[in-house]
Order: C-alpha cells, then sequence, then structure tokens
C-alpha cells in the first residue's frame, strides 16, 4: 500500500486523485501505524518549512518516515515534502529537516538575476545529470513540470539527477537510494508528471 | 527555461460552459468536464473556471464540477467567480482547485487577499482585475465591468500584490471582445509595477496577437482567452507551434 503522509499540509486533493488514476492503491493518511505499514510513502506539503516541519514533528511522523526511509522503504518528497528531506532550511530563520538527504534549502532571492520573479511559478523544462534515476524512466530530457516555489536546494549536488534553468540551474529532482524528491509537482504535470508518479510506484 | 503558458477560460453557469462554444470534435460541448480534458489533451498549461451562477444551486453545481474536472486533469487549476471569502477559498481548494481568483470580492474587502494569503500562501492568491481607461486613466471596475469604482489600476494591482496576490489577471474591458490584440499599453504599466506573474486577458483574436504579446512585452507570463479557443478558430497545439517558430519558449 503506498501512503500519503497527511499532516495538515497542503491540497492533498490532486495527489491522491492522480494515484487513483494510475490505479495505485493509495491511502491518505496521518496515522503512524499506518505509516509504519506502508510499502511506500509520499510526504506532500505546501506552505511555510518551520510550519511544516512542526506538524510532522508534533504528531511523531517524523520519526516513523526517517525510520521507514533508512530501512529501505520508497519514499518521494514533493515541493515543501522534498525541501524537507535535507538537512537543512533556512526560510526565515535556520530549521532542521528530516536529514535523509545532504544539503540545505536556500531562498532564490538574490541568487537569481533580480529580473526574474520570485516564486519561481510556470512550466519548465528537466534536464537530467549524469545520475540516472529510475523514476524518469517513462520521461525524456526537455520534459516540462510544473513548478511553484521561492526556496531551492542547494549544495545536494550529489544526489541531482534533474534541474530546470531558472537564471540558475536550481535543483528540480534529488535521490538517494530510496529516497527521491521532486521540487515541482508531479500531480500538477499533465501526462508527464503522471509518468514519474507510476515510476515512483514502480521502484 | 521557464515557458510562456496560454490558458483557457470557461464560464460556468449553473453547471455548464456559457458563450458559445462550437467545437465540431465534441459532441457536448457545453459540459465543462469534456472541454476542460479537450484543452489539457491539446497543450493547455493550466485552465481557469469562472463561476458566474448567482444560485446556491448552481454553486452546488459548480463545485460537483470541479471535482469531477480535478479529478480527471492533472493540470493546474484556477477558480473565480463569487469568491467573497476565505470560506469561498476554502470551498474551492477543496474540491481540487489549485489558485484561487479575486476580484469584486478585493475591492469589496480589501483585507480578503491578506487573510486568504495568509493561510493558502502568496502561490494561491490570484487578482483578477477588470480594467478600463477612463478620461485617459486607468480604472478598475467591479461586478464584471459595470461598476467604475474610480480606483486607478496600476495603484491598486500594486497594493494587491503587496497584500500577498502572487499573480496577476489583468483583463482590458478596452480590448475585450475586440479581437485586435491585447492590451499592451495597459499590460506594461502593470508589468513594470509588480513582480509576479502577469496574466494578459482581453483581445485575443488570431495568433499573432499572441506572438506580438510575448514578442513586444517579454515580462507577460502568460495569455488567456476564451471564445477564440471554445469557437476552434485558434488552436492551442496551432498556437503554440507558431509561438515555438517565434523563438518564445513554450511547453
Amino acid at each position: 500500500m503506498l501512503t500519503v503522509v497527511d499532516y495538515g499540509v497542503g491540497n492533498l486533493f490532486s495527489l491522491r486523485s492522480s494515484l487513483v488514476s494510475l490505479g495505485v492503491d493509495a491511502v491518505v493518511t496521518g496515522d503512524k501505524t499506518e505509516i509504519e505499514k506502508a510499502d511506500r510513502i509520499i510526504l506532500p506539503g505546501v506552505g511555510a518549512f518551520e510550519d511544516a516541519a512542526n506538524k510532522l514533528r508534533e504528531i511523531g511522523l517524523d520519526e516513523v518516515i526517517t525510520d521507514r526511509a533508512k530501512a529501505g522503504t520508497p519514499l518521494m518528497g514533493i515541493c515543501l515534502g522534498m525541501q524537507m528531506l535535507f538537512d537543512k532550511s533556512y526560510e526565515y530563520g535556520e530549521h532542521n529537516g528530516l536529514g535523509l538527504i545532504k544539503g540545505k534549502v536556500v531562498p532564490m532571492q538574490g541568487v537569481i538575476p533580480s529580473e526574474l520573479k520570485v516564486p519561481h511559478i510556470g512550466w519548465n523544462a528537466l534536464h537530467f545529470t549524469s545520475k540516472k534515476s529510475e523514476i524518469f524512466k517513462y520521461i525524456s530530457e526537455n520534459d516540462c513540470v510544473y513548478f511553484v516555489h521561492s526556496y531551492f536546494a542547494d549544495e545536494c549536488d550529489d544526489s541531482v539527477i534533474a534541474t530546470a534553468e531558472y537564471g540558475k540551474e536550481l535543483t528540480a529532482a534529488v535521490q538517494n537510494e530510496n529516497v527521491f524528491g521532486c521540487q515541482f509537482h508531479p500531480e500538477k504535470s499533465g501526462e508527464v508528471g503522471l509518468k514519474i508518479l507510476k515510476a515512483f510506484c514502480e521502484v | 527555461m521557464i515557458t510562456k503558458r496560454i490558458i483557457p477560460c470557461l464560464d460556468v453557469k449553473d453547471g455548464r460552459v456559457v458563450k458559445g462554444v462550437n467545437f465540431l470534435s465534441l459532441a457536448d460541448v457545453s459540459s465543462p468536464v469534456k472541454l476542460a480534458k479537450y484543452y489539457s489533451d491539446n497543450g493547455a498549461d493550466e485552465l481557469v473556471f469562472y463561476d458566474i451562477t448567482a444560485s446556491a444551486e448552481g454553486r452546488k453545481l459548480f463545485t460537483d464540477i470541479l471535482v469531477e474536472v480535478a479529478s480527471t486533469i492533472f493540470i493546474p487549476l484556477t477558480v473565480g467567480g463569487g469568491i467573497n471569502t476565505v470560506e469561498d477559498f476554502d470551498r474551492v481548494l477543496k474540491c481540487g482547485a489549485d489558485k484561487v481568483s479575486v476580484n469584486s470580492g478585493a475591492i469589496r474587502n480589501p483585507d480578503l487577499i491578506k487573510q486568504a494569503a495568509m493561510k493558502y500562501g502568496d502561490q494561491c492568491v490570484v487578482i483578477s482585475a477588470d480594467v478600463k481607461r477612463v478620461d485617459g486613466v486607468f480604472h478598475v471596475f467591479a461586478k464584471g465591468g459595470r461598476e467604475d469604482t474610480k480606483m486607478e489600476a496600476v495603484e491598486w494591482i500594486r497594493r494587491c500584490v503587496n497584500n500577498g496576490a502572487g499573480e496577476v489577471v489583468l483583463n482590458s474591458i478596452d480590448t475585450d471582445g475586440v479581437k485586435n490584440g491585447f492590451d499592451l499599453e495597459m499590460l506594461e504599466r502593470v508589468c513594470d509595477a509588480v513582480n509576479v506573474p502577469v496574466i494578459a486577458s482581453g483581445g485575443a483574436g488570431c495568433i499573432e496577437d499572441f506572438v506580438t504579446l510575448f514578442k513586444t512585452l517579454p515580462k507577460v507570463d502568460a495569455g488567456l482567452a476564451a471564445s477564440i479557443f471554445h469557437f476552434g478558430e485558434v488552436e492551442i497545439r496551432d498556437l503554440k507551434k507558431t509561438l515555438k517558430e517565434n523563438a518564445i519558449n513554450v511547453r
């Protein structure tokens, strides 16, 4: 059973629907024991890092997710859920992430040219790195996916599997063994996004 | 590189798409779900749904349809029409909308944008402004373009963005329905005033109008239109092909 972690952050309607359309047996829950039993976990998230990380800790889900990931259960973080996989975030202060992937989350402002708008909103092309990932087995270089974010993951070179050009090469997706992260929203990226979710369900 | 977005807009009343739809390839042209699927399959980057229903029954039908669209189409969906309170945001977001567009509701209650942005984030709040020249000054109009608020439009939009609107849909009443091109002068003024995505609306009559829009104003992020897509005068596939040939980056 694939489990989508529900910790009261963001809108899970589309993610749930896209999994249903793929015929995936998915449950959306914030229940620890359900997540412990999951054979695949998706960690979604929209909003502010600190608030989301606190919510995850309050219900004790941070430990469960980290334990499962370390035990080899495939885990995918989406958008803010991806950012939480890293060591630290510098969104309004300094906050600890789950530490499953080496790197830090930093603001785009001041790093990308000032004429570019923040947040980075819209469809942008994926560029694969030399590190091949099985979640991209059904899609091609330059396929577009939908982004909405103001912070990005930096200093995570070893784990980067795709980038997107927005004034600089922004981290678009990462992988550390069984732990995956997408800065973009596969559940809002049309056919391409569905193919990424499908591939994750086959990992 | 980020791509320019092409966005069809569907006006929905009592659960049906209105404003004369003329698709030979679709059996039921007034079904919002079928039309949305058609657009999504043919390259639309995003869809906007305006609820122009006045009754409670109509509103219920609208949210039912939204659920159906959001369950089958996986591109961003923006919903507008009848958004007056944070509860209205909540209602459509729960049905699968990704962004909510406010117009008259923000004019009546200037705090609405701030409240919604605090709760759902800036990326969720779109200010949709109907703007018309009055004695050479850009004025914001309310109630579907029927009422002059006498507010200067660029300043009003800037204020909405400062309050947390993450995107602007600028609909020029002067060019709307004329099909002679977007209102480049008005768009330029707004693009210079804000640093969030600006979506051009009103005036598109042919493919060339989109080329001119993105060539003249590279700061514009997206082009929105209704009837030219609904009547099949412009196919999004053809539009995107021409944009690509003109070195404009599209999906």
